[in-house]
């Protein structure tokens, strides 16, 4: 056991699985000689060579869809977006080919693309988006997003095992802001589990990656006033823990779902619309969404912090809630 | 690097000298054969009926997909398109499969999951194709990438017809094949119409196999109605990316026989260009050779014409025996499961 910071999990458990498994390779755009752009794969071209960290064309069509050729010939790509922004360009290859190829054909796909994602340091529209709602939309996908060092470190070796196409979106956010307990040893978490980040009974907060932080923080201040919030880490949205989440539902009778992604059609309105329609009779307040606005994450950080939850705005949709 | 004018094949000692024996001929006329009966017969199932959704043909382009499947290796790889039904016949997709795909059944290659020629066996190698054309291109790269890491003496080959050529599909992909030297053979399937979209609107070099070039490997364009032609510029191809040598871009020119699907007259193709091709039907054109040049005789013309069609007629009773799907299995399948992996084709 170390204190690494997320990124440092991240590339830890990369490399530890690298050594394991002759199968895996990583493919990107400067993810060899330069380490990668947050240098998570630092180091790995020296240890792995050329030809199992390769350094791709700027072509993400090519780098998607090249992890998917050389996983149905049983490699098993690791494949990076320098910013998950630019998964648009590979969009074709996840959602028409990949997604849908074993249901098609019957032959599994088990690629890993990695996104680095999320904003709040003035990346501007095309370095900070959250594109994680329109891969859950499309069946056939699952979609990872881990807050913790811990938690990326497990769910990466389960996204590597995994045999269909996973999108691991990382927090660009948390990468060196984020430090925490991570063990040495190979270990796998597995998808569909919510993590109970803090204990409460008033209000379930359901969320995750980065906005696991700001809703600790903006639970902290609730606890001050007297009322106790029950912080939910999703860490997976496909498959998501429905069950965990309607349990503490029904316990709190109250809750927020919280997302950095945009408000509408963000994967926050399906969560939403199954607490409504499984737990309705359990609720003491209508559903609350927090999300970011629907505009495009603007660069100006005055403009940014407007676009992004802050502490504040959950701590006043929060007590909106207990004062209903 | 200039791109090359293949020259026809014409006698029996070039044809000798490309690796097929009189069996080998016998039995590329046969795929031929079946290859336009699957696809005459299934127009007729279409027509009574038995076939949903839509219906798209080869014809024009069977000795294109033929010559080029029967150039590959036991162990090689492929993703042909809506056009190559004779590389799936080639590589040994029994005929009831394909037509019982065609029908939406439980025993095609999709097991109903998908429709007309989106099929593959990828025990045999390939790969089925999607719509979004030419995408399964680059996932061939992808293949061929994963042989190169491995170092395994297999090549890959990616079909792509004239049209989807114009998409940044192919030039990513061809791209990452010429910066890596991978072995990887490009068929572009010229057959000069995209729908109703004539070659003058899709692109402006004189032959598309002027493109490789630009990325670095020989191009080269093939008459894609003689299959003996196309089989050995494919042969060359193939052997060429299995030794190290990179990539080829082979452009195969046909003319589109039928309409982009069946509901497609193909009014705006000129009629002097439909009767034009016709006079050069790839199959009628090797069985004049095989008269001429290899001396069939009627006993060998026979036996191959009456097994076609006996082995056609079985397929279609047997497609038709074939039950559709189950309902209750409708989500059967949209995730693997991890004891799928790992399987044959892997390998």
């Amino acid at each position: 056991m170390a204190e690494k910071t997320y990124l440092q999990a991240i590339s830890d458990g990369l490399r530890q699985e690298m050594r394991r498994d002759a199968r895996i390779c990583v493919m990107g755009e400067d993810v060899g000689l330069y380490g990668g752009a947050f240098k998570v794969t630092n180091g790995f071209q020296e240890e792995f060579g050329a030809w199992r960290v390769l350094d791709m064309p700027l072509s993400e069509t090519a780098i998607v869809a090249g992890a998917t050729g050389a996983a149905l010939m049983g490699l098993r790509p690791v494949a990076e977006m320098q910013f998950a922004d630019f998964v648009s360009c590979a969009w074709d290859h996840l959602v028409t080919v990949a997604a849908k190829q074993h249901y098609r054909a019957g032959t599994p796909i088990p690629i890993v693309l990695r996104l680095p994602s999320g904003g709040g340091f003035s990346g501007g529209p095309f370095h900070s988006q959250n594109p994680e709602s329109s891969f859950a939309h499309i069946p056939g996908l699952k979609v990872v997003c881990p807050a913790t060092p811990a938690d990326a470190k497990g769910l990466l070796v389960s996204a590597i095992e995994d045999a269909n196409p996973v999108l691991f979106f990382e927090h660009k956010h948390l990468y060196r802001r984020i430090k925490g307990d991570v063990p040495d040893e190979r270990y796998t978490i597995p998808f569909g589990q919510a993590r109970v980040h803090r204990a409460g009974d008033d209000i379930t907060l359901v969320t995750w990656g980065a906005m696991v932080y700001t809703a600790d923080e903006a639970a902290g201040r609730l606890a001050e006033d007297g009322v106790s919030v029950e912080v939910l880490d999703l860490r997976t949205l496909i498959p998501w823990d429905r069950e965990r989440v309607l349990d503490s539902v029904r316990r709190c009778s109250k809750v927020l779902v919280l997302h950095e992604d945009t408000r509408t059609g963000g994967f926050g309105a399906e969560i939403a619309a199954t607490i409504a329609e499984e737990s309705f009779e359990h609720l003491d307040a209508p559903v609350r969404r927090l999300a970011a606005p629907d505009s495009p994450v603007p660069f100006s950080p005055v403009l940014e912090k407007a676009f992004i939850p802050q502490v504040d705005d959950v701590v006043a949709a929060l007590r909106e809630l207990a004062a209903y | 690097m200039a791109v090359r004018n293949a020259e026809p094949v014409g006698s029996l000692q070039e044809v000798k000298e490309a690796g097929l024996d009189r069996e080998d001929l016998l039995g590329i006329y046969r795929n031929l054969l079946i290859t336009r009966g699957i696809e005459e017969r299934g127009h007729i199932l279409y027509k009574q009926g038995k076939i949903p959704g839509s219906f798209y043909t080869g014809r024009g382009n069977e000795a294109s997909a033929v010559g080029v499947a029967t150039a590959m290796g036991p162990n090689d790889v492929g993703t042909p398109l809506q056009r190559d039904l004779g590389v799936h016949v080639a590589r040994g997709l029994e005929p009831w499969r394909i037509l019982a795909q065609y029908m939406g059944r439980a025993d095609g290659p999709t097991r109903g999951r998908d429709g007309n020629i989106h099929l593959a066996d990828a025990r045999l190698g390939l790969h089925a194709m999607v719509s979004h054309l030419p995408a399964m291109l680059p996932v061939a790269v992808g293949m061929a990438l994963a042989f190169r890491i491995r170092e395994e003496r297999r090549v890959a080959v990616a079909w792509c017809g004239e049209g989807a050529a114009a998409r940044g599909d192919a030039h990513e992909g061809m791209n990452l094949a010429g910066v890596r030297r991978l072995p990887v053979v490009f068929v572009i399937d010229n057959n000069q119409w995209a729908y109703s979209t004539p070659t003058y609107l899709e692109y402006a070099v004189e032959h598309l196999a002027d493109r490789a070039a630009a990325y670095g490997f020989d191009g080269v364009v093939v008459d894609g109605t003689d299959v003996l032609a196309v089989y050995r510029e494919a042969k060359r191809a193939i052997e060429k990316a299995r030794e190290g040598g990179g990539p080829t871009l082979i452009e195969s020119v046909t003319l589109r026989m039928e309409g982009h699907a069946v509901h497609d007259d193909a009014f705006y193709v000129p009629k002097e260009l439909f009767e034009e091709w016709a006079r050069r039907d790839p199959i009628e054109r090797f069985r004049g050779w095989l008269r001429d040049v290899a001396q069939m005789t009627d006993e060998e013309e026979d036996e191959v014409t009456n097994g076609v069609k006996r082995l056609l007629n079985e397929s279609i009773e047997r497609a038709e025996a074939s039950p559709l799907p189950d309902p209750s299995t409708l989500l059967d399948g949209v995730f693997a499961a991890q004891e799928e992996l790992d399987t044959p084709h892997h390998k």
